[in-house]
């Protein structure tokens, strides 16, 4: 049996869907930040995968890669920075209860 | 010619308007009332030694060898370039009539802002409020009404036109919180705007056709080897007659493009110097200060329409028709008022309506003037009466004035037998009196009778109207002043003292003004204006059978006053029984008012104004208010779409971007 | 055609990492999810190594293993208690994202499958050296990362100062 490209780009394909799934469904801030990981991992496959199958001697999809996981880890350490001082002033980290900034 | 005169003549005056306009709250009355004056007093001295320079000094520039006057540009500076053809000049032309206007409006704004140093305050000495303001608005009026005769171009005169509306209009309204002076501004206002706009397109039909505003193009012809002098020449005249008659003039309602040009300027005219039928503002304007009466309303906005024919007056001459407007207009609206003037009882009416009356006399003097008439007597006549007519009438204005301030009442019922008590102001008035009913040698009579020789030579019914006019005028002037001096011994009211004559700063402008109306008719005045400068002697054309009618007429007038008004009698009653209905008409001015008040309020607001009212109410308004209201219920509905829950946008993007990728998806197969 | 071990790592790691990161998503404990995510991390360092990019398998067990799920751990300590469930979820939404990534799924993976005569067998290729990547991380020239490289030290820095701005105690 041949392992082709397909046989690693589905499975990302079904991390990413199982991500937006975490991500519209869930209530948490945690949670969705979670599902917002998986999804930014299924990418960074996806960089990895056409990089080694379509251009093996170079390292654009890799290097992509490595800055990608680089910003992940600022934006999550952000995000969570965020999320603590929500969860200091308001008790909770429920998303659905944080649109008084809105109308 | 030096530049720095003409341009201080302009300038102290805006100056003085601007810094007593802004500072004049900062310091107190008499300062700002000194400052005033102190300007405009320079301002005179500026303004007679150009004008002697240009009549005396004898330069190449303004005098020819043969004493032919001729027209100086002292500057003409670009203000205004729109395109290469349609060019807006500011400048200041030097010519006989406006050397003289510049003598005429400095003298008698000097005497106004003297007198008002003692009339704008009470008998306490207590200035009046605003009183800064009132020596401010003085300023700008004397600043737009020199650029107005100084004007080289028609459309600078326009500019300057409406900034004496602007300032008569302010100066009206002083006493804004009386309704009467609010609702008379705005009706001086209005009545000359409305006039103004025909002006406005007289302005654009003749610049259109001749395409040129300069007075010096339209009327003059340049002086060869000398810059900046022209000539007022009939030849220039017979150019742009050319240019109306080979261009291919559209008729308009039977009249040439030219003849509409000119009868729409003469509108504007019409509305400034008060002609009939668009008189109405100006008796209404008395609710000024007394002393803005003298300076706008008798001697100098007023005769802005004269000056304005004069200007153009090459131009009149081509077209008989708009000369005989003129004519027809100024002796109607010369009777009419005089017979106004008959009965009114309130002083500065009677000598409001004695203002239009005298105005259409240089109206008529102007429309029967022609160059084969007595060489163009008449509108060297009607420049004459302008300058004496200034003198004398601000004389008459500032004694009322006097007499007012006095008195506390407009009314001569509340004076009659006060030649005792104000002698000063007595013997003024009447030298006023004198020199308006036209008693030689007061300057009345020579100004007077040379109109009335130029209406002999242009036609004899014209000059028989002038003839009685001139009676009824002698008639209602010493009407006026027997029953305010004479008539009754003056009855003091309990707990006042005597009315006295006034300060020194009051009298002064009196007596000066009155030795002026004295000698003023010696002026050897055809020597200096003429309609195209050639020096002219009227002695040539003097007639002793007009002289001695005119006299004759004014002392029976005179002597009928006398009969009727000198001592208390019942005559006045009878004749008021006698003619009730005349008299009706007159104490109520034809009822002018009425007709106006009916036309405007009636027709045009019922039905004009209110239809479009409600239109722009219903369907403007409501168009517009309809757009916003159904922006605003779409905002409302999409507003929940911006609910701020994250996962609802990541719903909608999800369900968009799944659509997109069906579609290419689908494409891709 | 390739060796049956790899075949068996393959399936072992693509299993773990579909199963991990549904329970992920689907677990109502908070805690645990981050346990799962941090499996789905380590299949997907384990794929690195499988297509020879060893470095970034390793950053990736560093950095995401090791830093940003521990700093998932400890904001979920911070914010729930121990034994707190998140609430549970409706059947409605529940129903609609599965509707929702079931399409995704189907659309995406329909559009790849139609493509699989295009996917080749794995070309062989050198694992990169260190040496090379560490040049091609410090050069200026084409194929080479400076810029972003220093882009990225600004934006953690940019990044450490806001997260401390944000999450100090006023």
């Amino acid at each position: 049996m041949e392992i082709t490209a397909i046989y690693y780009l589905i499975p990302s394909l079904i991390m990413f869907c199982c991500g937006v799934y975490g991500f519209i469904t869930r209530k948490n801030m945690i949670a969705m930040l979670i599902s917002l990981e998986l999804m930014l991992n299924a990418v960074d496959v996806n960089f990895v995968v056409f990089n080694r199958f379509l251009f093996p001697g170079q390292m654009e999809g890799m290097f992509f890669t490595l800055f990608a996981i680089a910003i992940a880890a600022a934006e999550t350490a952000l995000a969570i920075a965020i999320i603590i001082n929500i969860f200091r002033s308001t008790k909770n980290v429920d998303v659905s209860g944080l649109n008084e900034m809105k109308f | 010619m030096d530049i720095t005169i003409p341009i201080l003549i302009l300038a102290i005056p805006l100056f003085m308007f601007i810094f007593l306009g802004l500072l004049g709250g900062k310091m107190s009355h008499k300062l700002a009332g000194t400052l005033g004056t102190l300007g405009m007093g320079v301002t005179l001295v500026l303004a007679y030694t150009t004008a002697f320079t240009y009549f005396f000094s004898g330069s190449a520039d303004f005098i020819t060898a043969g004493g032919d006057r001729l027209q100086y540009l002292v500057f003409n500076q670009t203000w205004l370039a729109f395109t290469k053809s349609l060019v807006i000049k500011l400048g200041f032309l030097l010519d006989p009539i406006s050397a003289m206007m510049l003598v005429v409006i400095t003298t008698i704004s000097f005497m106004v802002h003297l007198y008002s140093l003692g009339y704008m305050r009470d008998h306490h000495g207590v200035y009046e409020r605003g009183f800064q303001r009132f020596y401010a608005f003085l300023s700008l009026f004397s600043f737009s009404m020199l650029g107005l005769v100084v004007a080289t171009n028609i459309f600078q005169m326009y500019i300057f036109w409406e900034l004496v509306g602007a300032s008569s209009y302010l100066l009206i309204g002083f006493y804004y919180i009386k309704p009467s002076a609010v609702s008379a501004s705005k009706k001086a206002f209005i009545v000359t705007r409305f006039a103004d706009l025909g002006f406005l397109i007289g302005i654009l039909v003749l610049s259109f056709y001749t395409g040129t505003f300069d007075f010096t193009q339209l009327t003059s012809v340049p002086v060869e080897g000398l810059n900046d002098v022209y000539r007022v020449s009939e030849g220039t005249a017979e150019g742009i007659l050319n240019i109306f008659q080979t261009s291919a003039a559209p008729v308009f309602m039977g009249g040439s493009v030219l003849t509409w040009a000119l009868v729409l300027i003469f509108m504007g005219g019409m509305g400034k110097s008060a002609m009939l039928p668009l008189h109405i503002w100006l008796p209404d304007a008395m609710e000024g200060p007394t002393p803005v009466s003298a300076l706008i309303h008798a001697a100098t906005m007023v005769v802005a329409g004269v000056y304005l024919v004069a200007r153009l007056f090459p131009l009149y001459l081509m077209e008989e028709t708009a000369l005989e407007i003129i004519t027809v207009v100024g002796a109607l609206t010369a009777f009419y008022a005089a017979m106004v003037a008959c009965t009114q009882v309130d002083i500065k009416r009677v000598l409001a309506f004695s203002t239009i009356s005298q105005i259409a006399f240089m109206m008529v003097s102007l429309g029967v003037a022609r160059p084969e008439i007595h060489e163009g007597l008449g509108y060297m006549a009607s420049m004459f009466h302008l300058f004496t007519h200034a003198m004398f009438k601000a004389l008459l204005f500032l004694g009322a004035g006097a007499l007012i301030h006095a008195i506390g009442s407009n009314d001569y019922t509340a004076m009659h037998g006060l030649r005792k008590y104000m002698p000063i102001t007595h013997w003024t008035f009447l030298i006023g009196c004198l020199a308006i009913a036209g008693i030689i040698p007061f300057s009345g009579f020579f100004s007077k009778d040379e109109i009335l020789s130029a209406c002999v030579g242009y036609d004899w019914v014209a000059y028989a109207w002038m003839s009685m006019v001139a009676g009824l005028t002698a008639f209602y002037m010493f009407r006026l002043y027997y029953l305010i001096f004479w008539w009754k011994e003056h009855k003091i009211p309990e707990g006042h003292h005597a009315p006295h004559d006034q300060p020194w700063t009051m009298s002064l402008p009196l007596i000066i003004l009155a030795a002026i109306s004295c000698v003023a008719g010696f002026i050897p005045f055809g020597k200096l204006v003429s309609w195209n400068g050639e020096p002219y002697d009227f002695m040539a054309h003097f007639d002793w059978s007009v002289a001695g009618v005119s006299l004759t007429v004014a002392v029976l007038a005179i002597a009928l006053a006398t009969v009727m008004y000198r001592k208390e009698n019942n005559l006045p009653e009878k004749f008021k029984a006698a003619v009730p209905a005349l008299w009706r008409w007159c104490y109520h001015r034809f009822y002018w008012d009425e007709l106006y008040m009916f036309i405007t309020h009636k027709i045009i607001f019922n039905g004009i104004c209110r239809p479009i009212a409600w239109f722009d109410r219903h369907i403007i308004d409501g168009t517009m208010d309809s757009f916003a209201t159904i922006t605003n219920k779409a905002s409302e509905l999409i507003r929940p779409l911006q609910s701020g829950q994250i996962q609802f946008y990541v719903w909608i993007y999800l369900i968009g971007a799944l659509l997109l990728g069906t579609i290419t998806a689908i494409c891709l197969i | 055609m390739e060796s049956v071990g790899s075949i068996i790592t393959y399936v072992i790691v693509v299993l773990a990492m579909i199963v991990f990161s549904v329970l992920a998503v689907t677990t109502r404990k908070i805690l645990r999810a981050a346990t799962y995510l941090l499996f789905t991390l380590f299949a997907a360092a384990a794929i690195y190594f499988m297509l020879d990019y060893e470095f970034l398998g390793a950053v990736q067990i560093a950095v995401y293993a090791g830093g940003i799920v521990v700093l998932f751990v400890f904001s979920i300590l911070l914010t729930s208690k121990p034994g707190d469930n998140s609430e549970k979820l409706t059947s409605k939404s529940r129903v609609l994202g599965l509707i929702a990534s079931v399409a995704m799924l189907g659309v995406a993976g329909w559009a790849l499958i139609s493509r699989c005569a295009n996917f080749t067998a794995r070309p062989q290729m050198e694992a990169p050296l260190m040496s090379d990547l560490g040049t091609a991380l410090m050069g200026t020239g084409a194929g080479q990362y400076l810029l972003p490289f220093e882009a990225v030290s600004v934006l953690l820095l940019a990044c450490i100062i806001g997260g401390v701005v944000i999450a100090r105690r006023r």
